[in-house]
């Protein structure tokens, strides 16, 4: 099955939000122009629009995240859409009732959207998979697999700042290996298409035939920096020191980690991101995370805008169009 | 009581027979083939015009789930898949619930399979105590119970026990199945590390720790003596250090999945639970080193691996499903698709079902001359069938061939002379 199969309809409409991989130019382009007509609805008075009244999204988080379910939440309650937050620690699901179980039973409440983030990588497919048809999945991170909500949101920040994709050279830093967010992104960027993806980490890092994903290799941050326009700095989880997978974060933050210095030769007008939280010191110097060129907070409000735009594509409503064939 | 086997196709890679000829089975044994033996009197023919007859398929590896996980399979269910596979003698894997360690075990089986009928059992007894891979298991009482080799069901990380396994087993005289892996570097996977793995952020199970396992193995091999078996080789590499032990004249020997020969990391791709098995798809160039290691005879033997599983076993996301596919029924028409796609003549493929595993094993069987037991495969080289799981015999509907068309169908299976499964015309 190719991937996008099981997240667009009959009529190559979204149906589902599941990976980036697999989904057309077309598909990502209106997903950041939808994104864009709720970009302002932050700056009004009255933030909400009708969007999706009378829907019910339930966000089903397996796996902690504040942030990433807050900006979900925020998302549909400005689209007017009701809003059950369920978290789930896997101790529940231990307890015998399976993964189908609990989905039948939300399905029994009538819902019309899961928000689905889990430790298992392809879990929002398999839930998409076996929900009833009239539910639409929106994967909010699968293990290392996905968290495609995140990369378009990247996107989004990465047009309003350089426009065209066309001549980008973008530099994604760190852990590869483990990171979902990296995954999308990548995927996303080749889909749109910028001028070169390159990774760069210790080879502890880097996943096996990684260049397969369509991006270059580095090892050495001088040489993967060299010319890039967008710098992505990856967040570092504290268990990788186990595992023998690096010695100390301090080791990793003196070859890998993103400083004024080793920005260097990067672009001037480079910008630099972050998918958060952010490990001071770590993967990124404060100088930078806080300097002018740091557009990690501008991430985290193009979030919601995203997932506005993603949540209502998915429920059949483009606000664009709908515009233009109601003028 | 007399049994004519009339007008099929005789494939007997023992003998190297391959043309029609006349079976003629006296009790259980096969009395000869092409002339009638004197004074014989037909009790009962079976008219095998247009078919196929070979002997009786033997397989290395096939999960029976009993004692343990009847929920999945039975002895009953799983030796009635493998007479619809033309299965008539396997070896089931030591991994039980209890684990076979004990003649106690050994006798519940061997028990529960002579009652149902269907397809000789040859247990592999445990090398070591609930297959923990500490202590040495009671091999003596288990061979003398009946079983037919040892194994552990998954590598042994202490090199010291395997070495002292070894010892003893060679000691005893018995044959070790090996299923080679570095523990460590296997295990966070459950696929082959590869670019899929690396595209759906699977952990990855890379072709190295089978490598550097079986490297580790062979050089035990070589030290303690012992009969050994690599069993379901998955890549290139191990099969080529292995090929080049046995050049040596070390006394190993190893088999491969029938399912690796066809199937890649690539059929894993969106998730596939049902493509989760262990050791992993690996990659298409892994596939063609196995496809022609089984050619040129350094892989003597295919085996289906059977592992039948309850629905819920494979409804998860992919990490969480277990392991393992049904593949008693599809364990021929995969091996005679090998020669359907030009990689060895029939007769050869049928070999790796038959004399490759009966000599791994060093039993009788896996043969139609006179005097051999009369356990007999009949088959319609030409039928062309589409797999349906829900038409599958055994209670392991779990099959990642679902759709494909497949050539050539088991009609009849004899054990012992006896006809133990016949497929109706509408079937």
């Amino acid at each position: 099955m190719k991937p996008a199969d099981l997240q667009l309809d009959a009529n190559g409409q979204l149906r589902h939000f599941l990976s980036v991989e697999g989904l057309s130019r077309k598909t990502l382009t209106e997903i950041l122009d939808v994104a864009e007509s709720f970009a302002n609805v932050k700056a009004q008075a009255v933030k909400k629009v009708p969007l999706l009244r009378g829907k019910t999204v339930v966000n089903l988080f397996f796996e902690n995240s504040t942030r990433t379910r807050t900006t979900f939440e925020l998302a549909a309650k400005r689209l007017s859409a009701d809003v059950l937050n369920i978290n789930i620690s896997t101790s529940a699901t231990s307890k015998g009732e399976s993964l189908l179980d609990m989905l039948h039973n939300l399905e029994a409440m009538h819902c019309d959207m899961f928000v689905v983030r889990h430790a298992d990588s392809g879990a929002a497919h398999f839930i998409a998979r076996h929900v009833a048809p009239h539910i639409s999945v929106i994967n909010a991170g699968d293990g290392r697999h996905a968290h495609p909500t995140q990369a378009m949101l990247d996107m989004f920040t990465i047009r309003r700042h350089k426009g065209d994709f066309g001549p980008l050279r973008v530099a994604i830093i760190g852990d590869i290996l483990h990171s979902r967010v990296a995954r999308s992104q990548i995927h996303a960027l080749n889909t749109l298409g910028a001028g070169e993806v390159r990774v760069i980490g210790p080879k502890t890092l880097i996943p096996a035939d990684c260049s397969r994903l369509g991006v270059q290799v580095f090892h050495d941050m001088r040489e993967g920096l060299a010319g890039a326009d967008v710098v992505i700095a990856l967040r570092l989880q504290k268990e990788r020191m186990e595992g023998a997978l690096l010695p100390s974060e301090r080791e990793f933050f003196k070859r890998y980690g993103v400083t004024e210095e080793k920005l260097a030769v990067a672009k001037p007008d480079a910008i630099i991101m972050h998918p958060g939280p952010i490990n001071r010191g770590v993967e990124i110097d404060s100088e930078v995370a806080d300097g002018p060129r740091s557009v990690i907070l501008e991430q985290v409000s193009n979030g919601i805008a995203v997932r506005m735009a993603v949540m209502s594509l998915v429920l059949g409503r483009n606000p664009v169009t709908e515009a233009e064939g109601g003028a | 009581m007399n049994l004519l086997i009339r007008g099929g196709h005789v494939v007997d890679p023992a003998s190297g027979l391959d043309a029609t000829a006349d079976v003629y089975v006296t009790d259980n044994r096969i009395g000869a083939v092409g002339e009638a033996p004197a004074g014989f009197v037909a009790d009962r023919t079976i008219d095998a015009t247009g078919r196929v007859v070979c002997p009786g398929l033997i397989d290395l590896q096939a999960k029976l789930r009993e004692p343990g996980e009847t929920h999945k399979g039975t002895i009953a269910s799983e030796t009635a898949a493998a007479a619809a596979g033309g299965v008539t003698a396997l070896c089931c894997p030591p991994d039980t619930k209890p684990v076979l360690d004990s003649s106690a075990v050994v006798e519940l089986i061997r028990d529960r399979a002579e009652a149902a009928g269907m397809c000789r059992v040859l247990p592999i007894g445990a090398l070591t105590k609930d297959l923990a891979g500490e202590h040495l298991a009671e091999m003596l009482s288990l061979k003398r119970a009946g079983c037919i080799a040892v194994g552990n069901a998954r590598a042994i990380a202490n090199t010291l026990v395997l070495r002292r396994a070894m010892e003893y087993a060679a000691t005893l005289d018995l044959t070790v199945f090996l299923n080679s892996e570095d523990p460590w570097l296997a295990a966070s996977g459950c696929m082959h590390e590869g670019q899929i793995s690396t595209r759906l952020g699977l952990g990855g199970i890379p072709a190295c720790a089978e490598a550097i396992g079986v490297a580790r193995d062979l050089i035990l091999i070589e030290q303690t003596g012992v009969r050994a078996h690599f069993s379901r080789l998955s890549t290139a590499k191990a099969v080529e250090m292995v090929a080049k032990a046995k050049a040596r004249g070390l006394p190993v020997s190893c088999d491969v999945t029938a399912h690796q020969l066809f199937l890649t990391e690539l059929d894993v791709d969106l998730f596939n639970s049902l493509c989760h098995v262990r050791p992993p798809l690996r990659t298409q160039r892994d596939r063609d080193g196995l496809r022609a290691a089984l050619a040129d005879g350094v892989i003597t033997s295919i085996c289906s691996d059977h592992q039948p599983h309850d629905r819920d076993a494979k409804l998860a996301p992919f990490a969480a499903t277990e392991p393992g596919m049904s593949g008693l029924e599809t364990l021929l028409p995969l091996a005679l698709r090998l020669a359907e796609e030009g990689v060895m003549p029939r007769a050869e493929a049928i070999a790796r079902l038959t004399t490759g595993p009966a000599s791994v094993l060093n039993v009788e069987g896996g043969t139609l001359q006179p005097g051999a037991r009369a356990d007999i495969c009949i088959f319609d080289a030409n039928a062309r069938w589409e797999v349906n799981p829900s038409t599958l015999v055994s209670r392991g509907k779990n099959t990642p061939l679902s759709g494909w068309e497949m050539k050539g169908r088991v009609t009849c299976t004899l054990l012992d002379g006896r006809v133990v499964f016949q497929r109706g015309p509408d079937a």
